[in-house]
């Protein structure tokens, strides 16, 4: 690039957001926000928390049938179980699946929304940020970094209400009797999957609305009303 | 002959916005030439295309023709990093609503400039201390903007626009938002810094009292440089400047 350098006319492109600092800038942003925050992550883990309940109640019944008493068997026939006789798994029915893969499109939509809206209400602090020397890519961080904390701690929350529900149900269905044949290696897994899935989706909202608030000109930032 | 580089050169420089069907043209044709260490204020009437030429100048928006160098760097040329960069380093904004971020401290915002620029985290507390202290506001830098009143405000924007020594501090109706004695302190504040640092103002105001600190006025009327008065041109007019208020 040709450049007429008769000064000190010297542009360089180095610039720099520590990670430490971006964690910092994000947990500043979702405390100083934190209702909004904690709406987005409500609608988060109510799906996680159905997710986990869903699969642990599949794990306990599992664990009844492994155990291989006839009585168990019959108690989760009795509690709306579709088992026959040579049946060893009880494993979720595809009405199942289709409301967990529902309450899971309906919490992504609920995310995009209530980010891309988080988004709006920050145009002037995104415009600022820019005209201070931000790149695109420190705001797209900020943005996943704040899903990301959101994320974790909304379906970390949700996997384990889920998960205590389901035992609750549980013990209230088939009484202590089950306690010595639940299989926790299989819970433990179940919670990951919960976890990792809300993870994925909290992420998956936001990555639109950050795209749009990194690409932003200062300039139209700026103009922004607030 | 430090003083005599031109910081910004403006030449040629026109504007046109699309609106719908119509061309709305905001600027047509602006040569400027603003030398290192010039207080400028810019005036105009709200619509003269005056803001526009303030973004020009800022790097945050590029001419529909024309070239804008600052400090001899055509910014047309330049690339979304370098772009950044330049306003990183080279310039420091101050805009009428302030624009602090409200989640953080007078501190933090102070910093946040020189993190990107990537200063160590002490070197950068230190310095934006010294820089708040030095507007006057060395006790309150751990309150957010929502506890500090608009001069105070203001004031934690002019320490940010300074965190990286930029060659050009540019103001948008820096008085704007402001009472009338604010407005005053800001400017008296503003022009200190000019002479104790050597920095270039530029600022966009509506604000007369602007005028008696500039070095320089330009008055911009529809898109165009309507005149250009030096100071010593201004003393002897400032009667009826006044009166023009």
């Amino acid at each position: 690039m040709p450049r007429n350098s008769l000064n000190a006319g010297r542009v360089e492109r180095l610039l720099v957001l520590p990670f430490r600092k971006s964690l910092e800038i994000s947990f500043q942003s979702i405390r100083a926000r934190f209702f909004r925050s904690f709406i987005t992550t409500m609608t988060l883990v109510l799906a996680v928390s159905f997710l986990a309940f869903v699969s642990i109640t599949n794990d306990i019944a599992n664990g009844m049938l492994d155990s291989g008493k006839a009585e168990f068997r019959q108690q989760l026939i009795r509690s709306g179980y579709d088992l026959d006789e040579e049946d060893s798994r009880a494993d979720s029915s595809p009405k199942q699946r289709w409301l967990i893969i529902l309450s899971l499109l309906v919490c992504a939509v609920g995310i995009i929304n209530a980010q891309l809206m988080a988004v709006t209400e920050r145009f002037r602090e995104i415009g600022t940020m820019k005209c201070l020397g931000a790149l695109d890519r420190f705001i797209l961080r900020l943005f996943l970094l704040e899903a990301g904390m959101q994320g974790l701690v909304g379906s970390a929350v949700g996997a384990l209400g889920g998960g205590f529900f389901a035992l609750l149900n549980g013990f209230w269905h088939f009484g202590s009797a089950v306690v010595p044949y639940l299989p926790w290696t299989d819970f433990s897994f179940s919670l990951l999957i919960a976890i990792g899935t809300g993870c994925t989706l909290s992420l998956l909202g936001v990555i639109y609305p950050a795209v749009v608030a990194a690409r932003m000109q200062p300039v139209e930032a700026m103009r922004a009303e607030q | 002959m430090e003083t005599l580089h031109s910081v910004v050169r403006v030449s040629n420089v026109t504007k046109t916005f699309r609106m719908g069907k119509n061309e709305l043209r905001a600027l047509k044709g602006i040569d400027l030439e603003i030398r290192a260490g010039e207080y400028i204020s810019i005036m105009g009437p709200s619509g003269s295309g005056k803001s526009t030429l303030f973004n020009m100048i800022g790097g945050l928006d590029k001419p529909s023709s024309g070239k804008v160098y600052i400090d001899e760097v055509d910014i047309a040329q330049l690339d979304a990093y370098e772009l950044a960069w330049l306003r990183c380093r080279k310039i420091g904004y101050i805009f009428q609503t302030f624009n602090l971020i409200q989640v953080m401290t007078a501190l933090e915002n102070v910093t946040l400039p020189m993190i990107f620029a990537g200063v160590n985290n002490d070197t950068a507390v230190d310095k934006g201390i010294r820089l708040l202290e030095m507007v006057g506001l060395g006790d309150r830098f751990r309150h957010k903007p929502s506890e500090l009143s608009g001069g105070q405000q203001q004031r934690v924007a002019v320490a940010r626009s300074l965190a990286n020594d930029p060659s050009i501090i540019l103001a948008d109706e820096p008085t704007g938002n402001l009472d009338l004695s604010t407005g005053e302190e800001i400017i008296t504040l503003l022009k200190k810094l000019s002479r104790e640092t050597g920095v270039t103002i530029i600022s966009a105001t509506h604000d007369f009292k602007m005028l008696n600190v500039s070095d320089r006025v330009i008055w911009i009327r529809d898109g165009l440089v309507d005149k250009i008065e030096d100071r010593k041109d201004l003393s002897i007019s400032i009667g009826q400047i006044g009166d023009r208020t």
